[in-house]
C-alpha cells in the first residue's frame, strides 16, 4: 500500500469512528438520510477517488477506492459510498460531467434491460430496474445500456423514475426505478473496458472490500465481547472452544481480505474478472461462516436488535448474494478454468 | 487487539524470471510422472532429483557463498518452492535441511558446524531428519524426556523420537535432547544436537503408516555418544530454537499445495463433461487457492523484509490445511468415485491416496489445535 494510500486508509476511519454511530445507523434504517455523514465524506474528497481532478474527483486508483470502501463496511457507513464510487467511474470514463451528491447503478441484475434511445438532440430511457441499492436516495442513477450494439453510460435523475422501495435485510434501500421514456441528463459511449457486465463486476467487487471491512468489524466485536463476557467465573474468551472459533473467523477474516484487496489491484490493471469472481465466491463464503462464529460466540444477546452486531451481520448475509452469489461466481470461474484446462491453472495463477 | 495484517506483496522480475527456469528444469526431470506420484509431492525422497536441484544452485539459495549459498533472496527462494510443490516434485531429500536444519545452523551453529554441514546441504547431498516428537510427546513438545548426559569429551543419549520423517534415508538429524531437569520449567534445560544417525546405539524401527508406506521411524537411542562439537548453539538454548524453526516450517508454501494434484484431475474430470455443479466447484476451490497463494506469498514478503510472520504463517497453515482436507471431500461428493490404490483412473488413484492421507496434514508441522491457539493469543485471547 502506498503512503497515500495508508493516509486516506487513516482519513477515512477517522471520520468514519466519528460519525457513524449506533444512532445514526438505526435511524438511516428508518428511513433518515444521513446529511452529515454525506456532506463529510464529500467534503473529504472520499467519494470519488477515480474520478480525475479536473472533473472533481480524487484522481486516484482502485486500490484507493479499496481502503475507502473496506471502511465503509467495517464501519457500517449507511451511505451508497460504494455504489457512488462505481457510478463516478463509469461516468468520468465515458467522458461525462459528474454531479455532487450520492449516485447509484443500474441495473445490478444481469437479466435486467434498460433501453437507450435518441430522441431528439438528447436520448430517452426506458425499462425497469429492480434492487437498486439506495435508489430514490441516491440522487442520479448512471445506467449502462446497449444503443446500436454499443455499450452506452447514461446519466438520469432518479426522480425521473417511477420509484418502489424495498430494502435488503439491512434495511438499505433496494428500490425498485421504472423509467418510462425518462428524460436523460446526458450519455456517451462506454469508457475503455466497460461493457454491458461491467456494474455486476464492479459491483461485486466493492461488495467483497465491503464484506471483507464488515468481517475485520465484527471479528473486533467478538473479540472485544468474549474477553469483557464472563461466564463460569471467566471470560469466556479464555475457553478454548471459543478461542478456536475465533481463531477460525481471523482466518476468514484474513482470506477476505487479501482477495478483495487483489481484486481491486487487478481493477487498477484493467481486467479484474478473475480477481472479481475469486474474491466475490472467497469472501462471500467468509461472510456466511463468519456471521455464523460471531452469533455463537455473543450467545442471545447478539441475537437482539438492541445489540450492534446484526448491523455487520444482516448485512453480510444480503451483500454475499449481491452482484452475484458464490455459486454464479463459482460457476463462471470454474467454467473458465475447465475451458483453459487443467494445466493452464499454476501457469495462469501465477502469472497475475 | 490486532487484526492480521497481509499486505498484498508482488514478486520481483528476477523472481518472475527463475520461475521460468525450474519450470523447463521440471518439465525435463519429471516428464512422464504419473498423478499419483506428482500427489506425494514433498512426500517423495529423490537423492538424485535433489542433487540436481542443488547443482542448480537451489537449495541454501539465500544462504551466504561462504558455506555454498547463492545469496539470492527469499521470494527467488518462494518462486522455486512453490514451483517445485505446484509440480508434485519429489523434494524431501533437500528440503527439510533447506527449510529448517540450514536456516538453524546459520543463524546457532558454529563457524566449524556451518563448514561443515551447509555446503553439503547446498549441494543436494545430505538430507537431514528432524528428531523432536516421543512416545509420550506431540504437541506439548517441552515434555521430551530423551536425556543427553555430560560425559567427557561430549553426551550420552538414551530415549527415543518417533515420527521421524525419513531417519531410514537421512545419515543425519538435528534432535532436542533434556541436557537438564530443571524443576516445573520444562521449557528450560532443552539442546538441540547434530546426530549421525549411524552412530553405535542407534536403532531406527519403521512405522508404518495406514496407506502401507514407510517414511516414519522411530528412533532409539542406548547410551549413544554426541560429541560436544555437535551441541547447537549453548547449553539450554533449545526451545528458543525449536520455536524459531518451527516458524520456519509453518511459513512456506507447502501448507496449501498437498492436493492441487487432485484438484488438477478435477478439472481434467470436469472439462470432459461439464456442468454446473462441476463448473461451481471447480470455481469455489480455485477462489481458495488463488486466496491462499497471496497470503502465503504475504508471508513470503514479511520473511523477506525481516518481519516476524509467526502468527500470519499459523493462519496460512490453519487456513491452508483446512483447504487441503476439503479437496478429496468435495471430489468425492461432486462424483462419488471409488478411492483406489493400484486400478481405476489418474482421478481415482489421486482421489485414493489423498483421502487417506489428508488427516496427516493437520497434524504435522503443529496440530491445528496448537496453531489456533497461538493465533488466539494474537487476537489477544490467551
Amino acid at each position: 500500500m502506498s503512503g497515500q494510500t495508508a493516509l486516506l486508509a487513516d482519513t477515512t476511519t477517522r471520520l468514519l469512528t466519528d460519525l457513524v454511530t449506533k444512532e445514526s445507523v438505526e435511524a438511516a434504517e428508518k428511513g433518515a438520510w444521513p446529511h452529515e455523514l454525506w456532506r463529510a465524506l464529500e467534503e473529504g474528497g472520499l467519494t470519488l477517488p477515480l474520478v480525475p481532478e479536473s472533473r472533481g474527483g480524487a484522481g486516484g486508483t482502485w486500490q484507493d477506492a479499496h481502503v475507502v470502501v473496506r471502511a465503509a463496511g467495517r464501519h457500517t457507513a449507511p451511505v451508497p459510498l460504494a455504489e457512488t464510487i462505481v457510478a463516478g467511474w463509469l461516468l468520468a470514463g465515458a467522458g461525462l460531467e459528474v454531479p455532487l451528491g450520492p449516485l447509484t447503478m443500474a441495473p445490478v441484475r444481469s437479466e435486467d434491460r434498460l433501453r437507450l434511445s435518441r430522441a431528439g438532440g438528447g436520448w430517452r430511457l426506458a425499462g425497469t430496474a429492480p434492487r437498486v441499492p439506495w435508489g430514490a436516495a441516491a440522487l442520479h442513477a448512471v445506467l449502462v445500456t446497449e444503443s446500436d450494439g454499443q455499450a452506452m453510460v447514461a446519466l438520469a435523475q432518479t426522480s425521473a423514475a417511477r420509484v418502489t422501495a424495498d430494502h435488503n435485510l439491512a434495511r438499505e434501500p433496494r428500490d425498485t426505478l421504472v423509467f418510462e421514456d425518462a428524460t436523460v441528463v446526458a450519455a456517451a459511449p462506454a469508457g475503455v473496458g466497460v461493457s454491458m457486465g461491467s456494474i455486476l463486476l464492479y459491483g461485486a467487487l466493492v461488495r467483497s472490500a465491503q464484506m471483507a471491512g464488515a468481517l475485520e468489524g465484527m471479528l473486533q466485536q467478538s473479540v472485544r465481547y468474549a474477553t469483557e463476557r464472563r461466564q463460569f467465573g471467566r471470560a469466556i474468551g479464555s475457553f478454548q472452544a471459543i478461542q478456536h472459533a475465533l481463531a477460525a473467523l481471523a482466518g476468514h477474516a484474513a482470506a477476505a481480505g487479501i482477495a478483495a484487496e487483489h481484486a481491486f489491484r487487478a481493477a487498477d490493471r484493467g481486467d479484474p474478472e478473475f480477481e472479481v469472481a475469486v474474491a466475490k465466491v472467497r469472501v462471500g463464503e467468509a461472510a456466511g461462516l463468519g456471521a455464523g462464529i460471531a452469533h455463537q460466540v455473543h450467545g442471545a444477546i447478539g441475537f437482539t436488535y438492541e445489540h450492534s452486531l446484526h448491523f455487520w451481520t444482516r448485512r453480510l448475509w444480503s451483500w454475499r448474494a449481491e452482484f452475484g452469489s458464490e455459486s454464479r461466481w463459482a460457476a463462471e470461474l470454474g467454467r473458465a478454468v475447465a475451458t483453459r484446462g487443467a494445466d493452464a491453472l499454476w501457469p495462469n495463477l501465477t502469472a497475475r | 487487539m490486532s487484526v492480521f495484517h497481509f499486505a498484498l506483496n508482488d514478486l520481483p522480475p528476477e523472481a518472475q524470471a527463475l520461475r521460468a527456469e525450474v519450470r523447463e528444469f521440471l518439465r525435463a526431470t519429471m516428464a512422464g510422472r504419473a498423478p499419483v506420484r506428482r500427489a506425494r509431492s514433498w512426500g517423495g525422497f529423490d537423492p538424485e532429483f535433489s542433487r540436481q536441484v542443488g547443482a542448480r544452485g537451489w537449495i541454501g539459495m539465500t544462504w551466504p557463498k561462504r558455506y555454498g549459498g547463492h545469496e539470492r533472496s527469499f521470494l527467488e527462494r518462494y518462486v522455486v518452492m512453490e514451483e517445485m510443490l505446484a509440480a508434485g516434485a519429489p523434494v524431501s531429500a533437500h528440503w527439510i535441511a533447506d527449510r529448517q536444519s540450514g536456516p538453524l545452523l546459520l543463524r546457532f551453529g558454529t563457524e566449524a558446524q556451518r563448514q561443515r554441514f551447509l555446503p553439503a546441504i547446498a549441494g543436494g547431498e545430505l538430507a537431514f531428519a528432524i528428531g523432536m516428537s516421543e512416545p509420550d510427546t506431540g504437541s506439548d513438545l517441552a515434555s521430551i524426556r530423551t536425556r543427553a548426559t555430560r560425559v567427557d569429551g561430549g553426551y550420552r543419549v538414551n530415549g527415543t523420537k518417533v515420527w521421524t520423517s525419513n531417519a531410514h534415508r537421512c545419515q543425519w538429524a538435528i534432535a532436542l535432547f533434556r541436557t537438564e531437569v530443571v524443576p516445573d520449567k520444562k521449557h528450560e534445560g532443552l539442546s538441540q544436537f547434530l546426530v549421525d544417525l549411524r552412530s553405535p546405539g542407534i536403532t531406527i524401527r519403521p512405522i508404518i503408516d495406514l496407506t502401507g508406506a514407510h517414511h516414519f521411524n522411530e528412533v532409539v537411542f542406548q547410551d549413544v555418544l554426541v560429541p560436544e562439537d555437535l551441541r547447537v548453539g549453548g547449553e539450554g538454548d533449545g526451545w528458543k530454537q525449536v520455536t524459531t524453526e518451527l516458524a520456519f516450517e509453518r511459513s512456506g508454501p507447502e501448507r496449501y499445495l498437498s492436493s492441487l494434484a487432485l484438484l488438477l484431475e478435477l478439472i481434467r474430470h470436469v472439462a470432459k463433461e461439464p456442468d454446473e455443479r462441476g463448473a461451481v466447484a471447480v470455481g469455489r476451490l480455485v477462489a481458495h487457492l488463488a486466496t491462499l497463494r497471496q497470503m502465503s506469498l504475504s508471508v513470503a514478503g514479511m520473511l523477506q523484509a525481516g518481519e516476524n510472520p509467526n502468527l500470519e504463517a499459523a493462519v496460512v497453515k490453519d487456513v491452508g490445511t483446512t483447504f487441503e482436507q476439503e479437496i478429496p471431500e468435495v471430489v468425492h461428493g461432486l462424483l462419488g468415485l471409488e478411492p483406489t490404490i493400484d486400478g481405476g483412473s489418474d482421478l481415482q488413484q489421486v482421489l485414493g491416496y489423498l483421502v487417506q492421507t489428508a488427516p496427516s496434514f493437520s497434524l504435522r508441522g503443529g496440530t491445528r489445535e496448537v496453531l489456533r491457539g497461538i493465533i488466539a493469543r494474537g487476537l489477544g485471547l490467551r
